[in-house]
Order: C-alpha cells, then sequence, then structure tokens
C-alpha cells in the first residue's frame, strides 16, 4: 500500500469516525427509550460505522489517480496571514462592532494580499462598509449590532 | 392551475421581485464568469442579503444568481475557453472555436438564445410536472422518502466524484456527522455538543455553506496563487463582432432546442445529475442524430454543437428545482443551498407546498421564465461592460468574499464562536479540495441530515425495528435498486478505466 496524503486523510477520517462512534454510545438516552427501536443514538452509530466503512474501503483500496500537489507552489504564508486576520476580526467584531473591525479587516488583508493603492483600498474598506451597512440596516431592516457607532451617536 | 400561474405571476411581477431577479441575473453573470466560483458560491453570498426579505422574493433572488452564474460561465467558455462552471464545458467544444474564428458576438448569441429557449420550455416543462408530482408524492410514505434520500446522496456522490466515489461519500458521511451535531428533534437530547452551549441548536446551514464554499473557494484561490479575474480582463479587451444570427442557424437551433431541452429537463430532475451531465449527453446526443456533413463541423465551431449544450443546461437547472419543490429532497448542490436558505425561512418544501405556500411554489416558477427574458435581453449585450467591473484584481476579490462570508454568519448570530467554527471548517475544507474530496454531496447531506433521520426513526418505529420496510413497498424497493445500479455501474466504470 503506498502512503499518500489522501491515505493519511482517509486514516485521519478513521479515527475521526471512531471518535465520533464512540461518542455516539454514550449518548444518554431516557430510560424508556434505552431498547426503543430508534431513539437519539441510533442514526450517530449507523453514521460512525459509515464512517468507518467507507475510510476503511479508501485505506485499503490501492488510489487509482493519486493526487499530487505540489506544496512548494502553495502560497501558504499569505493564506495564513489572511486567516489570522479573519480570526482577529471574528474575536473584535462584537466589541469593537461592524462597521470599524470589517473596515479595518478588509484594509488590512487588501494590504497584506500585496494591494498598495491606497486610495482604492480606503474606498474599497470605510465607504463600502458603510454602504453596505446602510443597504443592510437602512434598506433592508437587518438587525446589525455596533458598539462604535452606537457610543459616537450614530447608530440608535 | 391557471389560478397558481396567476398567482405567481402576481408576486413575481412586482417591482421588488423583478429588480430582484435582475440583480440577481447580473450578480450571478458576474460571479459565473470567474472560473473556480460557481453558482453555489453564488448563491451562499446571498443569503445575508435575503434576510431582510420575505421567501417568495429571497428565492426569486437566488434562482436569478443561479442562472445568471450559468450564463456567465458560458461567457467564459465561449470566449476563453476557461468554463466558469462545470456545466459549461461543453459549450466551449464549439463556442471557443467559433470566437476564434471572429464570431465571438454570433456564438455569445446562439448561446443565449439557447439558454433562453432552453430555460423557456423547461420552465413550461415544470409548470406542468411539477403540480402532478406534488399529488403523487402525497402518496409517498416515510421509507419511499429515506429510500429517496439515499439515492439522492448516492447519486451526488457517483457524479460529482470525478471518478473518486468513495471521497465522495466520505464527504456525504461527514455532512450527516456535522448535521448530527445538537439537539435531537423528538427527544430533544443534546448530542456531539461536548457542554458547549452554542452548539446546542446544532451548527447552522448558512455557516457550513459559507465555510465551505464562498471561504474556502477564496482561501484556495490565495493557496494555490489563481487570478479568476485574469479571465475576465481578457474578456473585457474581446472583440465580439456582430450578435445576429442567420436564417439558416435559426433553422439548425430550431430543430436542436426541443430535442436538448427535453434531455436537459429528464437530467435535472434526476438526483446528483445536474446541468454538467446533461450538457454533455445533450452534446453527444446532437451529434449523433446530425447530418455527416454537420457532424464534421462538430469541434471547429458547429451551430448546433453550440446550441445543444447550451439549451440543455439551462433546461437541467429549471428540472432540478422538480425534486426540492415537489419532493422537498434537493436533486443537486445548488438547489440543496436553495431548500437550506428556505428551511430558514421556515417554509418546508414538499409536496405540500403548493398547497400550503402557493406564491411562493407559483412565483417562483414564473420568476424562472422572467430571469431568462432578462438575461437574454440585459445580460447579452451588457457582457463587455460586466467583464470590466469583474476585472478587479483578486487583492479585492478575495477579502470582499470573506467579508460577506463572516457578516453572513454575524447577522445571523452575532456570537464569535460561529465565526470561529465557520474559519475551522473553512480551513480543513480547504485542505479536502487540494486532494479533490468534493464539497457539494458534504453540503446535500447537510441538507438532508434531519429529514433522513426522521424518516428513518419513522420507518424502523412503524416496523417495530425491521429493516423490511426497505423492501415492503414496491416503490421503495424500486428506488434502492436504482441506488444499487448506481453503485454498481460506477463500480465497473472504475474499473474498467482501470483496465
Amino acid at each position: 500500500m503506498n502512503i499518500n496524503t489522501t491515505k493519511i486523510i482517509s486514516l485521519l477520517f478513521f479515527i475521526f469516525s471512531a471518535f465520533y462512534l464512540y461518542t455516539a454510545y454514550q449518548i444518554q438516552v431516557f430510560a424508556f427509550d434505552e431498547n426503543a427501536p430508534f431513539n437519539a443514538r441510533t442514526f450517530p452509530i449507523y453514521l460512525g460505522y459509515a464512517g468507518l466503512f467507507f475510510s476503511g474501503l479508501k485505506l485499503i483500496l490501492p488510489d487509482l489517480n493519486t493526487i499530487k500537489v505540489d506544496h512548494k507552489n502553495l502560497e501558504y504564508k499569505k493564506t495564513g496571514i489572511l486567516i489570522l486576520i479573519a480570526i482577529i476580526y471574528g474575536a473584535t467584531i462584537l466589541k469593537v462592532g461592524y462597521f470599524l473591525t470589517t473596515s479595518l479587516f478588509l484594509f488590512a488583508s487588501y494590504y497584506f494580499l500585496g494591494e498598495r493603492r491606497w486610495i482604492l483600498m480606503f474606498l474599497l474598506s470605510f465607504p463600502f462598509v458603510a454602504a453596505f451597512m446602510y443597504l443592510l440596516h437602512g434598506i433592508l431592516d437587518i438587525y446589525l449590532r455596533d458598539p462604535f457607532l452606537q457610543s459616537i451617536g450614530v447608530m440608535g | 392551475m391557471i389560478e397558481g400561474i396567476l398567482i405567481g405571476l402576481t408576486t413575481a411581477l412586482t417591482f421588488q421581485n423583478i429588480l430582484m431577479v435582475m440583480v440577481g441575473c447580473f450578480f450571478g453573470t458576474i460571479i459565473g464568469m470567474l472560473p473556480g466560483l460557481g453558482p453555489m458560491t453564488a448563491i451562499a453570498l446571498m443569503i445575508p442579503i435575503t434576510y431582510g426579505f420575505d421567501p417568495a422574493t429571497g428565492l426569486i433572488l437566488m434562482a436569478g444568481v443561479y442562472y445568471g452564474a450559468v450564463f456567465g460561465g458560458s461567457t467564459s467558455s465561449i470566449l476563453l475557453n476557461a468554463p466558469g462552471v462545470p456545466g459549461t464545458v461543453a459549450t466551449s467544444f464549439d463556442g471557443y472555436p467559433m470566437a476564434q474564428q471572429g464570431k465571438a458576438g454570433k456564438a455569445l448569441a446562439i448561446a443565449a438564445w439557447s439558454s433562453f429557449a432552453g430555460g423557456t420550455l423547461s420552465a413550461i416543462y415544470l409548470l406542468f410536472m411539477a403540480p402532478s408530482l406534488s399529488k403523487v408524492s402525497l402518496s409517498f410514505r416515510s421509507p419511499d422518502y429515506f429510500a429517496l434520500m439515499i439515492l439522492g446522496l448516492t447519486a451526488i456522490a457517483a457524479f460529482s466524484s470525478k471518478g473518486q466515489f468513495l471521497k465522495a461519500m466520505m464527504m456525504v458521511v461527514l455532512g450527516l456527522m456535522l448535521a448530527s451535531v445538537g439537539q435531537d428533534s423528538l427527544s430533544d437530547i443534546t448530542r456531539f455538543t461536548f457542554d458547549n452551549m452554542n452548539l446546542t441548536d446544532g451548527i447552522s446551514f448558512v455557516l457550513v455553506v459559507m465555510a465551505t464554499f464562498a471561504m474556502s473557494e477564496a482561501l484556495t484561490i490565495i493557496l494555490k496563487r489563481n487570478d479568476p479575474t485574469s479571465a475576465a480582463k481578457q474578456v473585457s479587451l474581446t472583440e465580439l463582432g456582430s450578435i445576429k444570427i442567420n436564417k439558416e442557424e435559426r433553422t439548425k437551433m430550431y430543430k436542436t432546442i426541443p430535442r436538448s431541452s427535453v434531455i436537459g429537463f429528464l437530467i435535472g430532475v434526476l438526483p446528483g445529475a445536474g446541468a454538467t451531465i446533461a450538457s454533455f449527453l445533450a452534446y453527444g446526443m446532437e451529434r449523433n442524430v446530425v447530418s455527416d456533413e454537420e457532424k464534421e463541423k462538430f469541434g471547429k465551431g458547429s451551430v448546433n454543437g453550440l446550441s445543444a449544450p447550451e439549451t440543455a443546461n439551462n433546461a437541467a437547472c429549471s428540472g432540478s428545482f422538480v425534486p426540492m419543490l415537489t419532493l422537498g429532497i434537493p436533486g443537486s448542490g445548488t438547489t440543496a443551498v436553495m431548500l437550506g436558505a428556505l428551511l430558514g425561512f421556515g417554509v418546508q418544501p414538499g409536496p405540500r407546498l403548493y398547497m400550503t405556500n402557493p406564491e411562493i411554489f407559483w412565483s417562483i416558477i414564473m420568476s424562472m421564465y422572467i430571469g431568462m427574458v432578462i438575461l437574454l435581453i440585459l445580460n447579452l449585450p451588457l457582457i463587455p461592460y460586466i467583464a470590466r467591473i469583474l476585472a478587479v484584481p483578486k487583492n479585492y476579490l478575495i477579502p470582499l468574499i470573506l467579508f460577506f462570508s463572516v457578516t453572513g454568519i454575524y447577522v445571523m448570530s452575532f456570537n464569535n464562536f460561529d465565526i470561529y467554527l465557520m474559519i475551522g471548517i473553512a480551513v480543513v475544507a480547504t485542505f479536502l479540495r487540494l486532494y479533490d474530496f468534493p464539497m457539494p454531496p458534504l453540503i446535500l447531506a447537510f441538507v438532508l441530515g434531519g429529514l433522513m433521520e426522521e424518516n428513518l426513526r419513522r420507518s424502523l418505529l412503524l416496523s417495530n425495528g425491521s429493516w423490511e420496510f426497505l423492501w415492503d413497498r414496491t416503490l421503495t424497493a424500486c428506488i434502492l435498486a436504482t441506488t444499487i445500479l448506481i453503485v454498481v455501474w460506477h463500480i465497473y466504470k472504475t474499473f474498467k478505466r482501470k483496465n
């Protein structure tokens, strides 16, 4: 058996399915439901076995068309930075508010992706988010929580 | 039915809904022209906007996006030989050679008229077929539904996996596992929440769609150093030439369109098949039925060769609405996203939809037709200008996709946990995409997970825990036999390819 990344993913899925199955068996059901033909743990148990079955088959059977990924050509750095910015965005959006964090997120993302046209970067962040907020909050009446804009009196 | 059509027309022809079809078609065309970003991403990105509308308007907007995306995909197929969506690959076989001969405008016009005719005819088929099928499907029982869901999941795994059936089935199981998180619908017992309150209500459908499509596609573009906007830049520079179709070409199209629309519609109705298979089948069939002289032109700019797949892929789009509207079971990843959105609105599609919410049922059907007209009269002449809008660098496009994804989750839950969970799922999905693990089966399974468990529960309880319900009814047995046939055919095909 050739070890490749697809096989490793299948192995991880096999382990995940085994853990899922174990957790499914631990689901507490009501006493009167324990021996019922179907209770809260029945479907998850079937799913756990299905996961073991398909990932097991993928592990055992030979790969007919192996996927080769050239990791040297992948842009890990920029992708990692973008994910990090998104995490910071997620962490601050509730406390700081939608407008400021979203605008800063967009501005920072443009910058880290290599953009240096400052005016365009600004236009596609702060005014763009303001316009989008107006569309959602002002026109479509979708509530947007923004403590920052509320504190300066822009939003009610 | 006349009353229904009138209800649909009244709803679809309001100013707001016509505007939504136009916006949807326009936005869909933009996204569809970007190779790598398909209709599912386009629809997912629209979900936050639909929160502000009633279900009919929301769905009309999404249907417009769907058609627009398929039309946009045809444009980049014809002009650049770079299909924006898989359903338009066959379009490039004759569309691109025609464009190279300096007839780009004509090729686009043939594609647009064929799409229009295919969409119109299939909307008419849908008009007649959906109510009858709704009535038939009222006789469906839980075992039939359960079997139908198994068929749908197996079919989408077989057809969308590009020869990687086991990978697709693993994604199906993963989708069902994700759907099982949270409270059990009947007993309210929490499952797989690990004492985290945020998971009690389960994982949101919008979160999974945004993570596995919009966000993960954006991350994949950066990771693989792709530039989807470069195609649009080239389109904006292309000289289209005349868009007039002469009498001889029209005569050829008159023959091709009816037969291709029937193939497209029927393939679209089948769970999991969709526009890609429909367009290839129609292309193949057209090649077999035309004269030897015309056959020679295939691959070199044949009118029939361009018209057939374009008619079929649009007809398949309408066809894929049939199982969703009548059975509540989506036939494709894209309609799965729409089904999820409908469930979010509190509307349960299925055989009773057309009785309980006739305005939704009929307005979708009517808006399909309006969408086709709009694509023809607005988008065709606007292609070079739309492409100019698209020629923004990916440095702007990617953050904007991420922004739409996070906004979609934020306005839904106002919860940090959901944003982290979305980023986590998106990272895993990006990695899985690198190794060709398909995402549409995961979405379909996630949407169907709850319904599948419910129908299995009812079936098992009614049969006292016995699995005999799978072959007790002829209909259930037939559906399961079809599922087995698909699996056997797929295994046979794989072995044939290996040898």
